[in-house]
C-alpha cells in the first residue's frame, strides 16, 4: 500500500474525528426522553450487551444518558468558546489596531482575567447570574479568552507592519476597511483553531461546574451530574456509573484536542513542522 | 502644488537620529532625483514624504497645507520590493482595484496582461508585481510619485521598460516625480535636478 502523505492523512485524520464529535453531538440529540425512564426492574444492572455502561439506582441505561450528557457538554462547549473566541478576537484586533491607549487597556484586561484563577472566577459569575446554563457558559466565555486575545494581537500587529497595510492607507482606506479585508482573513485560520481548542477546557469546566453544583440543574442529563449522583454508590461496588461516563467525557476532550492540533497542521503547515 | 520638507527630525532608536534637520522643496511637475550611500536616510525620508511615517519634528507640506490625515494620498510611493507591496492573498485585479479603476488601454500602456489580472502575487514576476504597483499608484488623485529605488532588482531591460512607463506616465498628466536611487547614471537620465543625500560625517 503506498504511503499517504501527511498532510493527507491529517486531513483524513481530522475529517475522521470531526465526524466522530458530530456522531456523539447527533446521537445524543436523537436520543428520546424515553430511552432515559427510570425502570426499577433494571435497577443497578452491571454493565452487559444490552446496557453497555450498565443501568443506575433508577434503571436507567447509563449509555444513553453517558451520550446525551455528552451531547448537551459539546453544546455548552461550543456556544461557551465561540463566546471566548469572539471576545479574543474584539480585543485582540482593536489592541493591535487601536491607538496605545486601547493597547493598554485590553493588556491590563487580559492580565486582570489571567490573575484569578479560572475556576474561582467561573464560580463567582456562575453564582452571579443564577447558576444554570447561561451563567455557566458565561463565565467560561469570561474566563478563557485571554491567551487567543494575545495570540490574535501578536498577529495583527505583525501583518499591520506590512508595506500592503500603508500602501493601503494611501489609497484612502481606513482601519476599519483594512481590518475587514485585509487583515480578518489573514487571521481566520488561528482564530478557528484558537476556538477547536478552546473546547475541550469549556467541556472540563462545564463537566466540573456541573459536578460541583455550580453549573447545569440536576434535572438535566449532564455528565457533571451523573458523576456527581453517582458517588453516593460507587462505595456500593457501582463503579461503573461513574467510570464509563468519565472515561468517555475524558476521550471526548482528548479527541477534540487532537483535532484542533491535527488542523492547526493543515492550516499552518510550516509553523507545525509536520 | 510643490512639495516643501521642513527641518525634518527622525530615529529610529532613542538618540540616534537617522534625518536631522533635513528640509527641501520639489515644483510641481519636477522631476528630482535623491541620491546617496546606502543606510542615509533616503527611504526614511521618502516614507516621511509620503506620510507612511511620523517624524518626530518638521513638517512635510504639499501646496501649502500639511497632507490630509484621510483619503486618498496625492503622493503615492512606490517601493523596492513588489512582492511585499501587495498583499499575497488577494488576486491582483483586486489589489489594483483598491487605489483605483484603470480602463483596458491603460493597463496596456503599462504592459500588464489582462490573464495577470486573475493571478496572485506569488504567480508573477518581481518586474511584471512592480508593474501593477507603478500603475496602482497612478491613480487620478496623484500629484506625485516618489520612487524609491523601484528597479534595484531587476534586469538591466526591465529597468528601462518600467522607468519608460512611469515617465511617460507622469509627463502625460503633469506629475513630479522623486527618484530615490544610488545609481547616479539612473539619477541623470530621469531626473533635472539631483539632490546628494550622502551625509556629512561629523
Amino acid at each position: 500500500m503506498k504511503r499517504l502523505n501527511r498532510r493527507t492523512a491529517a486531513a483524513i485524520g481530522s475529517a475522521a474525528m470531526l465526524a466522530i464529535v458530530l456522531a456523539i453531538y447527533i446521537g445524543g440529540a436523537m436520543i428520546p426522553d424515553s430511552a432515559l425512564q427510570a425502570d426499577f426492574s433494571q435497577r443497578g444492572l452491571a454493565p452487559s450487551a444490552t446496557h453497555l455502561f450498565g443501568t443506575d439506582f433508577l434503571g436507567r441505561d447509563m449509555f444513553a444518558r453517558t451520550v446525551k450528557g455528552l451531547s448537551l457538554s459539546l453544546a455548552v462547549g461550543a456556544a461557551a468558546s465561540a463566546m471566548a473566541a469572539i471576545i479574543a478576537l474584539a480585543v485582540g484586533v482593536a489592541a493591535a489596531m487601536g491607538r496605545s491607549a486601547v493597547d493598554h487597556a485590553a493588556n491590563w484586561f487580559v492580565d486582570l482575567f489571567m490573575s484569578v484563577p479560572h475556576t474561582v472566577l467561573i464560580i463567582l459569575i456562575a453564582i452571579a447570574l443564577d447558576r444554570g446554563a447561561a451563567g455557566m457558559m458565561l463565565g467560561i466565555a469570561l474566563t478563557h479568552w485571554t491567551g487567543l486575545a494575545r495570540v490574535i494581537r501578536g498577529e495583527v500587529l505583525q501583518i499591520r507592519a506590512q508595506q500592503y497595510i500603508t500602501a493601503s492607507r494611501g489609497f484612502g482606506k481606513g482601519s476599519l476597511w483594512i481590518a475587514r479585508r485585509h487583515i480578518l482573513p489573514h487571521v481566520a485560520p488561528q482564530f478557528l483553531i484558537g476556538l477547536v481548542l478552546l473546547f475541550p477546557h469549556a467541556i472540563m469546566h462545564e463537566s466540573g461546574l456541573t459536578f460541583l453544583g455550580f453549573g447545569l440543574p440536576p434535572e438535566q442529563p449532564a455528565i457533571g451530574i451523573i458523576l456527581s449522583e453517582s458517588m453516593k454508590y460507587i462505595s456500593s461496588g457501582m463503579v461503573w456509573l461513574a467510570v464509563f461516563p468519565g472515561l468517555s467525557l475524558a476521550a471526548l476532550v482528548l479527541l477534540i484536542d487532537r483535532l484542533g492540533n491535527t488542523a492547526r497542521r493543515l492550516f499552518e503547515p510550516r509553523e507545525a513542522q509536520l | 502644488m510643490r512639495i516643501e520638507v521642513r527641518d525634518i527630525v527622525f530615529g529610529y532608536t532613542k538618540g540616534k537620529k537617522v534625518l536631522d534637520g533635513v528640509s527641501l522643496s520639489i515644483e510641481a511637475g519636477e522631476r528630482v532625483a535623491l541620491v546617496g550611500p546606502s543606510g542615509c536616510g533616503k527611504s526614511t525620508l521618502s516614507q516621511i514624504i509620503a506620510g507612511a511615517l511620523k517624524p518626530e519634528s518638521g513638517e512635510v507640506l504639499f501646496a501649502g497645507k500639511s497632507l490630509p490625515r484621510r483619503g486618498f494620498c496625492p503622493i503615492q510611493l512606490i517601493r523596492q520590493h513588489p512582492e511585499k507591496a501587495v498583499n499575497p492573498r488577494w488576486k491582483l485585479g483586486r489589489t489594483l482595484a483598491e487605489a483605483w479603476a484603470p480602463d483596458d488601454s491603460f493597463l496596456a500602456a503599462m504592459g500588464i496582461e489582462k490573464a495577470w489580472l486573475d493571478r496572485y502575487p506569488a504567480e508573477l514576476s518581481g518586474g511584471e508585481l512592480q508593474r501593477f504597483c507603478i500603475a496602482r499608484a497612478l491613480a487620478p488623485e496623484t500629484r506625485f510619485i516618489i520612487a524609491d529605488e523601484i528597479s534595484t532588482m531587476l534586469d538591466v531591460i526591465t529597468q528601462a521598460q518600467l522607468w519608460e512607463l512611469l515617465l511617460h506616465a507622469a509627463s502625460s498628466r503633469g506629475l513630479g516625480i522623486l527618484a530615490v536611487t544610488h545609481s547616479e547614471r539612473l539619477a541623470a537620465h530621469v531626473s533635472s535636478r539631483i539632490i546628494d543625500f550622502t551625509p556629512h560625517m561629523p
